[in-house]
């Protein structure tokens, strides 16, 4: 699929997206809330976010779907201000919702798309193959797109935003409904573009998905940038090297924090969870010592970040 | 780096700015029309067969003469006005709300380099030829069926001017739909427009009967607020040689009036269509 493909230059690390003090008010709801970040040619960075963070709106706002309340949006050396047309050529959309053409089949959805962007007919169905054949949808090439499941529709998504071989490709929850199998094409998909120097904004809830393909993660809550780094610098910073898990005991709780006097101690429901970058050896001896069973020790991990620093509670719409 | 700039973005009326991706729009709406081709066309065609046959034959053969002409030529450029306004107003509200609403082909368009201005006027575009479109298969049904009862009806060669003429027309009717169509809030909305505005036309613009029969006052009333009444002089002048007379004025006032209260409502609907969807869809 990326045969032919323009290789963005990565020699200078160009800001290539900027927000400033961007802001999206619905009414009087302020969904984005002022906020500033920079994104490098070449990066790949995770927006991460409860429901209703406010992702879904920054990525509109980042291919003119909305326009900003207030703030900048720059893209390319163009502002969202006033050069939408010139932004859209250059970014490539798989939005969250499905929006694919229901008049057409599948094949006829790439080729009708290409079109938007000027492509030759034979150059989009050359295009639409590679993708299909990437993509594993060929066989259902001359299908309505009512005969497509919800995985299958969401790789079209990703295909058709690719066509046009965008420098800047946004795709707002790409593995959302995927088998295992299909989200492993779709990270491919990510690496290849990732190699050829595409600047990807993702947006997930899978925070394994981010950690292993995101080289930065923006996490977002109430329209706001709580969190901005490299995972791993997350994960250290926030939470340490490991988690050990076990059942609740209140007897043990105060030995926990005895053993474990630096380390932050969770109780959530039935379970405790300790965050620590004390060696495994502290670990080994203290659950020997107390005879402890129904234990996890594993790596700390950015779904450890995410929970912590957004909380436990569910969002509803507030 | 451009300079950054913090201002907010204007959301004022403004005249629609508008590229050559119109057509891209025009085509997409064209390709879908092509692969359905068959249920199109067919109740195209039907519609005015009936027309003909229960009025014209029908009716027509209790009405001996209306302004001079067979029954059935007075009613048949009707009918090409009445199958152009069909054509636009229902392309441009069930259609273009059925595509931006449940369908969400306008968001998909938005996010290439098409604008919204764009997607408009090309679904607007795309309305008017639908009429122009029907016109044509209207016409050819009446010129058959002139030529089987040798009565033709179309009486001038003026009648090549037709797909022109539904064009504009169609132009008119697709930019009041698409008015109606960025305020609707939902689908049912349409029953308004169609029982307040198109079915009362679609009697009174000198379709069924003469306008001339109606009181001055009502006729002026018509000829000043129906869009269908101007088409109907247009269509009537090319299919016949002549317009009702109204009001003491003849074909060759009311054409050039007819033209220009077309071009003038068009531009004005046009550029209010686009502001108003624009309005609908930039939140
Ligand atoms: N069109 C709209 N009108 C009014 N409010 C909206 C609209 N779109 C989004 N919102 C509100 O703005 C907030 C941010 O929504 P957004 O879709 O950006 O969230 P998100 O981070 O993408 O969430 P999710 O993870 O569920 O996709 C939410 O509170 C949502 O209810
Ligand atoms: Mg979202």
């Amino acid at each position: 699929m990326f045969v032919e493909w323009v290789i963005f230059s990565n020699e200078s690390r160009d800001v290539l997206i900027k927000a400033v003090k961007l802001t999206k008010k619905y009414d009087d709801f302020v969904a984005v809330d002022g906020i500033d970040f920079e994104i490098y040619s070449g990066e790949c960075v995770g927006f991460l976010g409860p429901n209703g963070a406010g992702k879904t709106t920054t990525v509109r706002m980042m291919y003119c779907f909305l326009p900003p309340t207030s703030g900048d949006l720059i893209i390319a050396g163009l502002s969202v201000h006033d050069r939408c047309r010139e932004i859209k050529q250059v970014v490539g959309v798989a939005p969250q919702e499905d929006n694919l053409d229901l008049d057409f089949s599948v094949v006829k959805n790439l080729v009708v798309y290409a079109r938007y962007f000027d492509i030759s007919k034979e150059e989009a169905l050359k295009r639409a193959n590679e993708q299909l054949d990437f993509f594993q949808l060929q066989e259902k090439r001359d299908m309505p797109i009512e005969a497509l499941s919800t995985g299958m529709k969401r790789r079209l998504i990703f295909a058709r935003a690719l066509l046009h071989k965008p420098k800047v490709l946004l795709l707002d929850e790409p593995t959302t409904g995927l088998d295992p199998q299909a989200r492993h094409l779709v990270w491919d998909a990510v690496r290849q573009l990732k190699k050829l120097h595409v600047t990807i904004i993702l947006t997930t809830h899978y925070m394994d998905e981010a950690e292993i393909l995101c080289d930065r993660i923006i996490i977002v809550d109430h329209g706001k940038i709580i969190e901005d780094g490299p995972p791993k610098e997350l994960i250290k910073k926030h939470i340490g090297e490991n988690v050990l898990e076990l059942d609740y005991d209140s007897t043990l709780l105060p030995m926990l924090k005895q053993t474990f006097s630096d380390a932050r101690i969770e109780v959530i429901g039935e379970r405790m969870q300790v965050f620590t970058s004390k060696p495994y050896s502290v670990f080994d001896g203290f659950l020997h010592e107390h005879k402890i069973q129904n234990v996890t020790l594993r790596k700390a991990n950015l779904e450890d970040v995410f929970l912590k620093l957004t909380g436990r509670a569910l969002r509803t719409n507030d | 780096m451009t300079e950054v700039n913090l201002r907010k973005s204007p959301a004022k009326f403004s005249i629609p700015k508008i590229s050559s991706n119109v057509w891209k729009v025009w085509r997409r709406n064209a390709d879908v029309f092509t692969k359905t081709i068959g249920v199109n066309f067919l109740p195209s065609m039907l519609e005015p067969i009936i027309y003909l046959f229960a009025f014209g034959f029908g009716l027509g053969g209790f009405i001996p003469e209306v302004n001079g002409l067979p029954y059935i030529n007075f009613i048949a450029p009707a009918l090409v006005a009445i199958s152009v306004m069909n054509g636009a107003f229902f392309e441009c509200t069930y259609g273009s709300f059925v595509r931006m609403y449940y369908q969400k082909t306008f968001d998909a368009l938005v996010a290439t380099p098409i604008s919204i201005d764009e997607v408009v006027a090309g679904e607007i575009l795309w309305g008017a030829t639908r009429g122009a479109i029907n016109s044509t298969i209207v016409l050819t049904v009446i010129g058959i069926s002139g030529l089987l009862t040798a009565n033709p009806i179309i009486t001038t060669p003026l009648f090549i001017l037709m797909p022109i003429i539904a064009f504009f027309s169609g132009l008119m009717l697709s930019s009041i739909a698409m008015c109606f169509t960025a305020i609707s809030p939902n689908i049912d909305f349409f029953n308004y427009p169609i029982f307040l505005f198109i079915t009362p036309m679609l009697f009174l613009s000198g379709t069924f009967f003469p306008m001339n029969t109606l009181p001055n006052p009502a006729q002026g009333l018509a000829l000043t607020t129906l869009p269908l009444a101007q088409i109907v002089n247009l269509t009537r002048g090319a299919l016949t040689g002549a317009t009702e007379t109204l009001l003491g004025l003849t074909t060759k006032t009311l054409i050039p009036i007819s033209i220009i209260w077309i071009t003038i409502i068009t531009i004005i609907f046009f550029i209010l269509s686009i502001n108003l969807m624009k309005k609908r869809l930039i939140r």
